[in-house]
């Protein structure tokens, strides 16, 4: 009989808990670093051990090492299970999203004295992102994803359609499209990208958690994301918008072809579509998402990350350090726009974006149309268990594309799975 | 007093070995299987989660939990499917490159049992692009959504009799050829054909290595992981509980209850221990009893 690897995973992290609980609670955790120190950072931002190169230069008693991560959903489950087995990095890229799990697992330490100056850089929202809405800081915010149409400019002309200014239009648009050439959908949905609907539902105003008092409230069915939900599900089961995830091999064919023509996205799509749609180059150009009604302006945020620090880490102080300068010094910030490709969180990095990206050189305005969307994002406060709620996402929306039956069922799993969830655990939740 | 340690030291080794590496991993994850996390008010701050002793909870849990279930009855199907072709498959190349006339024997066995070679992920991708509607050069002559909820299973077990075929015949030629060619020359002057000498001599003399082959299937089928998780980016019809070992992988690392993943592990282990001694017990008579 063979053993398992779980068993063996775990068999690791016992061995790595036993050999790595002792130095740790004898290092008093808020203390400066008497002696040089080195710091571990998990990251996936590209190019950050460049970035690092010029802190170490810089700060010989804080030597920070970058350990490049997948990024994602991998991520995050890896941080837990090593802050679970007591060896964590010191410092950790983490998703909005993903940050109350942290918390709640007790992974990220509270960096409020740390952060005190910090505060003043970056706008509201984002702060609020990384309080949770408590009186405690878990982070700093490194980058935001605010949501925007990109299009295909030049297919547009060619099948005589307008940019939608309303979901409507767009519903409208996608029924001209697919009726003119069945091979050609006006966007797709995607069953694999939870954060994609999340910022949907956002920007139709959902507030899937919230704390009231000492206990969560849960809604992910609330009126707001059932409108996003049957909307979409309407047109997958008319047959006008296509139900292929993204970033597959297929979904980068079609865009690449020209199959595609919309991609509702965050500030990050550049990247993504100059290297899987490099025939496109300078074909595609970004609009604000269609409304829910006309005459407003709203949008939601896809992604986006902050920079934690392990509850573990013996040398807090010099990690803050670090993470704040990372976030905040204008040097930093110029290279996260330059060598990582990062849409800064912080308030005064908006305007170190001046030169549209190479992909989009026929819209020379790029940044300044991101800065307007930018402001119009918002986002809402994300539960202790969003691993729970996306995976439902997954699951129960694969079913609802293949069987084009609409998608209301699907959202009322993820609500059911995530209160499930939240009740094994006995997190208090408000009627 | 002397001579009798001596066993014991030369079996320390292979003991302190399984005991690192396999009683106390099974030992821990009974341990994590009995527990679970307690949350207090909002789950947020120091101390607000512990973990506490839950008795039988998550089996109970995970006995009742119809994804599971679900998830057997897919793995049974692609099993059946991937043991009567894979091992059907591995036989008759086995018996053929045994026969006495076959050219080339060389080179087929090793393009047959090239694939193996192939790392699970990398033929699992390869056959992902083959099958994914608009990149498929199958589609163009078969006009099936190879991903589509029934054909997904066919599609899957194709990769693991891909994969697994030229494993199992080398096992079973390596078994063929320590056979006495003196048997096959008896039953020639007896005037068997080849045939008659593959039915009545080879495979008879075959059945302990088939058996053991089998065994070994079952235990991989049961286990079925790489190949849906890979796949599964790809397709809307593979959930995250596709099979049971990919619930495990859920649970433990997607949605962070690592004792529920504890609990379906010992399951699975027990599930796929009553399958293999079942079916040895079963075939054990027929195969070793005459000796």
């Amino acid at each position: 009989m063979r053993t398992n690897r779980l068993a063996l995973a775990a068999l690791a992290v016992t061995l790595a808990a036993g050999c790595s609980g002792a130095p740790q609670e004898t290092a008093s955790p808020s203390k400066a670093p008497a002696g040089p120190v080195t710091l571990t950072y998990w990251t996936w931002v590209p190019n950050m051990d460049k970035i690092v190169k010029v802190w170490n230069a810089a700060n010989p008693d804080i030597t920070v090492t970058v350990s490049k991560q997948a990024g994602g959903d991998d991520a995050a489950a890896k941080f837990l299970t090593a802050a679970k087995a007591g060896n964590p990095p010191d410092l950790v890229q983490a998703e909005y999203q993903m940050l109350p799990s942290f918390v709640a697992a007790d992974a990220v330490a509270d960096l409020t004295a740390e952060t005190a100056q910090a505060k003043a850089e970056f706008g509201e929202g984002i702060w609020g992102l990384v309080t949770l809405g408590t009186d405690a800081v878990y982070a700093l915010p490194q980058d935001s994803g605010p949501m925007m149409l990109y299009y295909r400019r030049d297919l547009f002309d060619k099948f005589g359609i307008e940019v939608p200014k309303t979901w409507q239009e767009y519903g409208e648009a996608a029924r001209t499209v697919h009726k003119k050439d069945p091979e050609v959908f006006l966007g797709t949905f995607s069953s694999k990208d939870p954060g994609s609907f999340t910022g949907l539902a956002q920007q139709a105003g959902a507030q899937w958690w919230s704390i009231s008092g000492e206990s969560w409230k849960v809604a992910i069915n609330d009126a707001a994301t059932t409108k996003v939900a049957d909307f979409w599900g309407g047109l997958v089961k008319e047959g006008v918008i296509d139900g292929q995830p993204y970033f597959t091999p297929e979904w980068n064919k079609a865009l690449n072809d020209g199959k595609l023509l919309t991609w509702p996205s965050a500030v990050w799509g550049p990247g993504v579509l100059s290297s899987n749609a490099p025939k496109a180059k300078g074909k595609w150009a970004i609009a604000p998402l269609p409304q829910w009604s006309a005459g407003e302006n709203s949008s939601g945020f896809w992604g986006g990350s902050s920079t934690a620090v392990a509850e573990k880490s013996p040398n807090r102080a010099a990690a803050a350090k670090f993470a704040t300068w990372l976030n905040t010094d204008p040097e930093a910030l110029e290279l996260l726009v330059k060598e990582g490709a990062v849409y800064p969180a912080a308030t005064k990095g908006g305007a170190l974006l001046t030169e549209a990206p190479d992909y989009f050189s026929s819209q020379p305005d790029f940044w300044q149309q991101v800065a307007a969307i930018s402001a119009t994002a918002r986002g809402f406060t994300f539960g202790p268990n969003v691993n729970v709620t996306y995976n439902a996402f997954k699951d129960g929306f694969d079913q609802a594309v293949q069987d084009k039956a609409g998608f209301a069922a699907a959202v009322g799993k993820m609500q059911e799975a995530t209160l499930a969830d939240m009740r094994k655990s006995g997190f208090q939740i408000a009627p | 007093m002397r001579a009798s340690r001596v066993p014991y030291l030369f079996l320390a080794p292979a003991m302190a070995l399984f005991t690192l590496f396999m009683a106390l991993p099974i030992g821990y994850t009974i341990y994590l299987s009995l527990r679970g996390a307690k949350v207090s008010g909002l789950g947020l701050g120091k101390g607000a989660r512990s973990e506490i002793f839950v008795g039988a909870a998550n089996y109970t849990d995970a006995l009742a939990d119809g994804a599971l279930w679900n998830g057997w009855l897919r793995v049974l199907a692609y099993g059946l499917l991937v043991l009567v072709v894979m091992l059907g498959l591995a036989l008759l190349f086995a018996l053929l490159l045994d026969t006495a006339h076959v050219r080339l024997a060389r080179f087929s066995r090793i393009s047959i049992f090239l694939p193996f070679a192939v790392p699970g992920v990398a033929a699992t991708l390869m056959w992902g692009f083959l099958y994914l509607p608009s990149l498929s050069p199958i589609r163009a002559v078969l006009d099936v959504d190879l991903l589509g909820p029934t054909a997904v299973t066919f599609s899957m077990a194709n990769i693991a009799v891909w994969g697994g075929v030229g494993f199992n015949m080398l096992v079973l030629y390596t078994a063929l050829r320590a056979v006495p060619r003196a048997y096959y020359e008896a039953a020639r002057i007896d005037g068997a054909s080849e045939i008659q000498i593959a039915l009545r001599i080879k495979i008879p003399i075959l059945l302990p290595a088939i058996i053991l082959t089998t065994v070994f299937s079952i235990i991989a089928t049961v286990q079925v992981f790489t190949e849906p998780t890979a796949l599964r980016p790809l397709t809307n019809t593979i959930s995250s509980t596709w099979s049971p070992l990919m619930k495990v992988y859920r649970d433990a690392f997607v949605t962070g209850d690592l004792y529920s993943a504890a609990a379906t592990s010992i399951i699975i282990a027990a599930i796929s221990l009553v399958l293999s001694f079942g079916f040895l017990r079963v075939v054990r008579d027929r195969a070793f009893g005459e000796g």
